[in-house]
């Protein structure tokens, strides 16, 4: 029985890893566009080279 | 500046953790887009990864666009192009085959309604990982954990399961507090009883060392009914956030003369007196009398005739009609609430007001729900009290009836259908505003069209083009550019359609109210109304549609006629009404002659023509009187009133603000096959909702006496809650 003792905190904090991960996808707007996100893995966009970063947003006066 | 000291604010506290920085970043950027300037544009054709890389692509490869995403969820597209105007990408776009149209930032905004879906979905996240944890103890209790281990066991679900429930379940607190408050017994009191009871006697039982913990019904009650809110809160979202979209398409201004300077003014600051100049184009601001110029009127959203009207000094126009070829300086004779607009407003007022309000299944299904739930707890708490005398057993009998009563199933039995339903009539271009609106239409038995921009596009084509000699298509096609006249936009349409090249014009030049005129190769060419562009003479033209001149000295006048075009879709929409054995009637303000030509391309035979907008009212209203559950079909200010007596109304996107306002549902594209499609759907889904319901009180026949006779374990509770939950929801996907 004192593999509970492990087992629990462990099963609690994997589940609030879980937890923590759909809080953070919710923060950032993950949610935003299921539609659309589920349509963009189809798109061969960006199979062969990396998407290149977004210009500077500083470099506009 | 400021923009700058926030990115240095944001460099400064960079982390390890990249997603820590990103995400605040990522929120700034999404907040920040309406003040910046960010361009949105809606595109309702788009539905598939290629239209979304082929927008973004097209877009990309504009100068001065940054970055463009598309949201497919929401059919927009957000472009970054500091400086860059919608209108240099709608072409782009159109080239490219996507119709779009440029949305007021400002009007959408970051809306608070996003927040609170996001709100509750974190809801949903809390209990579903508070319910898993808890379950996991539980099996191991109802398995047979005894003494301290299950002591132990329910002492951490406590733990979990308290937090977790006063934070999931505010919600139905405040819904129940509210009802309450009103005094009416809505769904949520019972809910709410059930999560305030059920988690009290579990701590207390867990004080004591009782057998059982309600701990996993609690928080599984919670996540169910969540799922249940967010479905209904996400078909009322899109609806909103599309109502908004449809808002943002117009806005309101007026252009105002001051001492000969023209000034961009709101259109609630006209006052009689006030000089208003009206340009080519534009929509008419408000009633007034045409002091200078000469132009065509198009009052086809106002009255439904298809025909535009000539315009000179002297005439009166009313708001709403738009001028076509010439600009006009108007007096206002009467702005704002006064116009002949602003009465229309009225008569749309009065009929929404006596259209009543439409009780949906649910709130039915509630009314009698809640008092009995609630007797029935009451009952067998005095019942197990009498019997035992203990009132911990007979409370917690009381809780197990308030728990497996709860009307679990029955909060999902609506939304999951509707949900359901109203994707996939999205995915055929329809959208539902109002939750109701589905259930209403299943109702439907007679089916009111209007004609000009409902049944037919409100929009001329050529008939014939072989009326038009080879030689002067060129000519034809070169002067029918020049202008922006709806006959001339037809013709230059339907020449570019069949390959004609554009001859060399010289002096092309608009003359207000009557046509167009020019030179080719040093001969005269017009085109426009009869008795202008052909010889005086010219004998008047009787024929049942719009028809154009065009008169090229030195060769024969060639008369061209016109024809509203009917809507794609509208032919096999009627039909398909018909089949259904549904009444269908045609209702328009245009003359008799090109009603009746529509009715019998359509197949229609009750139709009425020169009907007002207080007549198309009151027909409705008879009709409804005659008992008929009417849905009305149309898109002119003219039917506004029509479109919110009637029982149920649908407007296609291209209508007014004020008709799209008023009506139910919105039809986003071009076709018109939707509507009957929709109408077999609703009755379909009144079906699915009305197993839904016999599902949940079928369980609740079998659950109830076993509650009360004090045989619901927890496990028992939890099977019957989750099994119920998971048919309601299963119906409900066999419409997709």
């Amino acid at each position: 029985m004192e593999i509970l003792v492990i087992l629990i905190p462990v099963s609690i904090l994997l589940g609030a890893g879980g937890l923590a991960a759909f809080l953070w996808s919710l923060r950032t707007r993950q949610y935003d566009d299921p539609k659309g996100d589920a349509e963009r893995i189809l798109s061969d966009e960006w199979d062969d080279r990396p998407k290149p970063p977004p210009p500077d947003q500083n470099s506009e006066p | 500046m400021t923009d700058l000291g926030a990115d240095r604010e944001y460099a400064s506290r960079l982390s390890a953790c990249p997603a820590c920085d990103a995400a605040p970043l990522a929120a700034r950027i999404a907040d920040s887009a309406a003040a910046r300037g960010d361009l949105v544009l809606s595109l309702p054709t788009a539905h598939c990864a290629a239209c979304i890389t082929d927008v973004e692509r097209a877009l990309l490869a504009q100068p001065g666009v940054r970055a463009a995403r598309v949201n497919l969820t929401l059919r927009r597209v957000m472009i970054d192009a500091p400086g860059r105007e919608a209108t240099d990408f709608i072409p782009v776009l159109e080239g490219i085959g996507y119709e779009a149209h440029e949305l007021d930032a400002s009007a959408l905004g970051p809306t608070a309604a996003d927040r609170q879906g996001r709100d509750i979905l974190m809801r949903i996240g809390v209990s579903g990982f508070a319910m898993m944890n808890i379950m996991i103890l539980s099996v191991a209790v109802w398995s047979g954990a005894s003494g301290a281990t299950r002591d132990m066991f329910h002492w951490i679900s406590a733990v979990i399961a308290f937090p977790t429930v006063i934070f999931a379940g505010q919600p139905f607190f405040s819904s129940a507090w509210a009802s309450l408050k009103g005094g009416r017994l809505g769904m949520d009191v019972p809910i709410s009883l059930a999560l305030i009871l059920a988690t009290s006697i579990s701590l207390f039982e867990t004080l004591h060392s009782g057998h059982h913990a309600y701990f996993d019904a609690a928080v599984m009650l919670c996540f169910f009914l969540l799922i249940g809110r967010y479905l209904d809160y996400r078909t009322r979202a899109v609806a909103r956030s599309a109502a908004a979209e449809l808002t943002a398409l117009e806005v309101p201004r007026a252009v105002l003369l001051r001492d000969g300077a023209e000034q961009v003014v709101p259109l609630a600051d006209l006052r009689p007196g006030d000089m208003i100049r009206i340009r080519p184009g534009a929509r008419v601001a408000a009633d007034g009398e045409v002091v200078t110029g000469m132009s065509e009127i198009d009052r086809s959203l106002l009255t439904g005739e298809s025909l535009p009207v000539q315009a000179a000094p002297g005439m009166m126009l009313s708001a709403g009609e738009v001028n076509l070829t010439g600009p006009l300086d108007l007096r206002v004779t009467a702005a704002g609430q006064d116009s002949s607009l602003g009465r229309l407003t009225h008569l749309v007022a009065m009929a929404e007001a006596t259209r009543g309000k439409y009780a949906s299944l649910a709130e039915r299904a509630s009314r009698g729900y809640s008092p009995v739930v609630h007797l029935l707890a009451l009952f067998s708490y005095g019942l197990w009290m009498y019997l035992s005398g203990d009132w911990r057993v007979a409370l917690n009998v009381a809780a197990a009836v308030l728990i497996i009563t709860c009307p679990c199933a029955l909060g999902l039995a609506v939304p999951a259908v509707v949900t359901a339903a109203s994707g996939r009539l999205f995915r055929r271009g329809l959208l539902i505003k109002d939750g109701t609106a589905l259930e209403r239409l299943a109702e439907v038995d007679c089916v009111v069209f209007d004609k000009t921009g409902t049944l037919t596009m409100g929009q001329p084509e050529l008939v014939r083009l072989a009326d038009l000699p080879d030689t002067l298509r060129p000519v034809a096609h070169a002067i029918a550019d020049a202008s922006g006249h709806p006959l001339s936009r037809a013709l230059a349409g339907a020449l570019k359609g069949a390959g004609v090249p554009i001859a060399p014009l010289d002096q092309a030049a608009e003359v207000p109210g009557f046509g167009v005129e020019g030179r080719w190769q040093g001969l005269r060419v017009r085109l426009g109304r009869a008795d202008w562009a052909g010889d005086a003479a010219q004998e008047p033209v009787d024929a049942d549609g719009p028809v154009s001149l065009l008169s090229v000295e030195g060769h024969a006048p060639v008369l061209l006629r016109f024809v509203d075009a009917l809507r794609p879709g509208a032919a096999e929409c009627v039909t398909a009404l018909q089949h259904q054995g549904r009444r269908v009637m045609m209702l328009s303000g245009d003359t008799a002659a090109a009603v009746a030509s529509a009715a019998k391309a359509l197949g229609i035979d009750e139709f009425r023509a020169g009907v007002t907008p207080a007549e198309k009212e009151a027909e409705i209203a008879a009709l409804a009187q005659a008992g008929a559950h009417v849905l009305m079909v149309g898109d002119g200010l003219n039917d506004t009133a029509a479109l919110a007596r009637a029982h149920v109304s649908i407007s296609p996107a291209s209508a007014l603000d004020a008709a799209r306002a008023a009506s139910d549902m919105v039809l986003m594209g071009q076709d018109l096959q939707p509507v009957a499609e929709a109408v077999a759907l609703a009755v379909k889904a009144r079906r699915r909702i009305k197993e839904n319901f016999a599902i949940s009180f079928g369980y609740n026949v079998i659950a109830v006496p076993v509650a009360m006779a004090g045989l619901a374990t927890p496990l028992l509770a939890a099977l019957a809650m989750s099994a119920s939950s998971i048919t309601v929801t299963l119906n409900a996907l066999r419409l997709r």
